[in-house]
């Protein structure tokens, strides 16, 4: 009865780009979850308000926009009531700087564990986009209220929100491989993430509408995936849009690009993590 | 016919560290745009002065079948870790290979993922997932680990709340419940209160009963010796003995014994030395009355300590702290202070202080020293610490009669004083026998 058996797992140097190792990922699962769950239960610890920030935070934000934006500078919404407006494109916006935000600094702030056990690394920023989830639902549930107090009611097109909330989390998750994985090394990134942040939502149609940028613009304006996904789920709510369908494919692709290439390189990076961090 | 559960080969692990003192492991994007230019032209001429290599293991290679457990021994630096980090996957070889039969679990601190926050109920399943365990294992295995950790009423309070022990309990007994093929264990039972230490340990013995492979990192010689049926001796990151546990703890102790103690010795260590530096040993030797130096001593005899030390700045005074350290949970279990001087010491004097300890009655065994310097006036600066980074005074049962109540069969306790009895009243059914009284006075009776 000498059979041999084959090593369960072989520990040798690896060099050069790999791909991420799915069935591993999968049997990791149930960790990815606890780690998304633990995200949530801990940002609402020993609040007074507890859950009520998830809908204040968005709210607070989309006011002072109406106020100072739609009120005072008038900026222009497509005909539709300002408040409505910039809610609708901030429900996606928040979702998106937040996973941004969480996944930026994860392997930094989870440096205990990845010094001193072994799983797949990717666990750690992947668990920002599913923990930003919850906020984003709570989000969709006020946004959902707006529409019944304006008076809108859903059409055919609430259909293809689903379809812009997933590429908005493709893109954030894509962005937040490279920016973890670049902050183990290089710190710099995390003191640059609020920045680019602002500066990126003000690059993107949250406050105001896409026809205030100048028409020979737009074609450039279109390729920041932001503008299709706020755009397309405005559009979904509202129905009225500038967006084509080309830029929808044009996004799509670019997006799946950052991510499939945010994947080779976490993977290639990540190796090194327990000595870097 | 037992299966290999782990084999090594060749293994080899470098680290590149700055050489300068004082800088940072990480770079800014700045340094390195900066730096660039420069650090090209050295790699093109094949060098590089600010970044040198350390091999934190060389080369090592073995094979452990199912069912043993291994401890790896060596100092500080050895590069115990190091491997036990290569086995479990946290950090990859430079060189060499090795394969993993089985599921491996590793416990390299105890309360891994463990947060503050978060109530005990959640910091099982957390834990328990980042340690490999799939969420329904966690469930299954829910009330059992509660159980052990012996914190059911606190439960849903968060771990925040709770004492160390609770805290050190709940988290070795999440990881006591992996049940992997291979656990690897490093120094966590370094932990706790000696009662739950031996529950640690029993758990241990526990996991390898059941004919699974442990792997046990520790420089705790008694634990090892207890746990361990081979030993695997690490230096300066190479396979310096391999076999029974015995013989390679007595290949430990030897090299232990020929390393001397100097200013300069594990001052990179903060574990085992501290101090600013005000005040540093540079001789350490321990000897008999004969004035040979030896760390091994029969019961009853007298232990001198020779120390040297060098003052490096202004002290207020001088006190000198001989302690013995003991068992698994290596509390100190005896120390001996002594006040050298309280008039002021100008910088650049040495000293040499004898100090005797007269009739160790301490049980057999292995007591790891430590030794403290600092200023009469308590001062949390200027001291020096060398906490086991000699060799440990060895205690070997005693060739003579210690004591008239010493009984080596019984080897329980940490000392072995003597006594005394006197019989205060005898039972009326024996009252044929005469009472037998030692030959020690009659105690007095406190009224």
């Amino acid at each position: 009865m000498t059979a041999v058996r084959s090593p369960t797992v072989v520990i040798e140097p690896t060099s050069g780009w790999s791909a991420i190792n799915l069935r591993e990922l999968w049997t990791y699962r149930d960790l990815l979850m606890i780690l998304a769950g633990r995200d949530i239960k801990l940002r609402y610890k020993q609040t007074g308000l507890g859950i009520t920030w998830v809908v204040l935070q968005p709210l607070v934000a989309a006011l002072i926009f109406a106020v100072m934006f739609g009120r005072f500078a008038k900026l222009p919404s497509d005909g539709h009531p300002y408040l409505l407006f910039v809610f609708s494109g901030l429900v996606v916006w928040n979702y998106f700087a937040a996973v941004l935000q969480r996944a930026g600094n994860s392997l930094i702030t989870d440096q205990r564990l990845i010094t001193k056990v072994y799983f797949p690394r990717l666990a750690i920023p992947l668990a920002s986009t599913f923990s930003a989830m919850i906020d984003l639902l709570v989000s969709l549930c006020v946004l959902a209220v707006f529409m019944i107090s304006y008076g809108i009611s859903p059409t055919w097109r609430l259909l293809a929100l689903p379809f812009f909330i997933a590429l908005t989390a493709l893109t954030a998750t894509g962005v937040s491989l490279w920016l973890s994985a670049l902050n183990v090394k290089y710190r710099d990134f995390a003191h640059a993430l609020p920045f680019l942040l602002q500066v990126w939502m003000f690059a993107s149609p949250v406050a105001y509408a896409t026809t205030l940028v100048p028409e020979k613009w737009r074609l450039y304006y279109g390729l920041n995936p932001a503008v299709v996904f706020i755009e397309g789920a405005r559009w979904s709510v509202l129905g009225t849009s500038s967006i084509t369908p080309a830029m929808v494919g044009i996004t799509t692709v670019l997006s799946l690009a950052v991510f499939v290439g945010g994947a080779f390189f976490f993977r290639r990076v990540e190796r090194g993590f327990a000595d870097e961090v | 016919m037992s299966q290999t559960a782990t084999r090594v080969e060749g293994l080899a692990k470098s680290y590149r560290i700055a050489r300068a003192l004082g800088r940072q492991p990480y770079r800014t994007l700045q340094e390195e745009v900066i730096a660039l230019p420069k650090n090209l032209w050295k790699r093109a001429r094949g060098r590089s002065d600010t970044m040198e290599t350390f091999w934190a293991l060389e080369d090592v290679s073995f094979e452990v079948m199912q069912g043993e457990v291994v401890g790896i021994i060596g100092r500080n630096g050895a590069g115990k870790s190091t491997l036990l980090k290569i086995l479990s996957r946290i950090t990859e070889p430079t060189r060499g290979r090795a394969e993993i039969y089985g599921r491996v679990g590793a416990l390299l601190e105890v309360g891994t993922g463990f947060h503050a926050e978060l109530t005990g109920r959640e910091n099982i399943f957390l834990s328990g997932a980042i340690l490999g365990m799939r969420k329904s294992e966690i469930a299954r295995q829910f009330d059992a680990i509660v159980d052990f950790a012996e914190v059911e009423q606190f439960i849903d309070t968060p771990t925040k709340r709770y004492s160390s022990g609770m805290y050190t309990r709940l988290a070795f007994a999440v990881a006591a419940h992996l049940e992997p093929e291979i656990l690897l264990v490093d120094e966590v039972l370094a932990v706790g209160d000696a009662a739950f230490q031996k529950k640690c340990l029993g758990k241990m013995e526990d996991v390898a009963g059941e004919g699974r492979t442990v792997f046990f990192v520790s420089h705790n010689t008694q634990a090892v010796r207890q746990l361990c049926t081979r030993g695997i001796l690490l230096e300066h990151g190479r396979v310096a003995a391999d076999g029974p546990t015995d013989s390679a703890l007595a290949v430990y102790n030897q090299r232990l014994r020929e390393m001397r103690v100097d200013a300069e010795t594990g001052v990179n260590n903060p574990e085992n030395r501290r101090g600013t530096g005000a005040i540093r040993f540079t001789a350490v030797s321990v000897e008999g009355l004969d004035g040979a130096e030896r760390y091994t001593f029969e019961m009853g005899d007298t232990v001198r300590f020779r120390l040297s030390c060098k003052v490096n700045a202004p002290m207020r005074g001088l006190v000198i702290v001989v302690a013995l350290r003991s068992g698994m949970s290596r509390e100190i279990v005896t120390s001996a202070r002594h006040v050298v001087t309280t008039a002021l010491i100008p910088q650049g004097e040495t000293a040499t202080v004898v100090i005797d300890l007269p009739n160790v009655y301490i049980r057999p065994g292995e007591y790891p020293l430590y030794l403290h310097a600092s200023e009469a006036i308590q001062s949390p600066v200027n001291y020096d610490v060398l906490d086991d980074l000699t060799p440990p005074l060895v205690i070997a049962g005693s060739s003579r009669a210690v004591h008239d109540n010493f009984d080596p069969a019984k080897p329980y306790g940490v000392f072995s004083l003597p006594s005394r009895m006197a019989v205060e009243e005898w039972p009326a059914t024996a009252s044929q026998q005469k009472a037998r009284v030692t030959d020690h006075e009659r105690p007095q009776i406190v009224r």
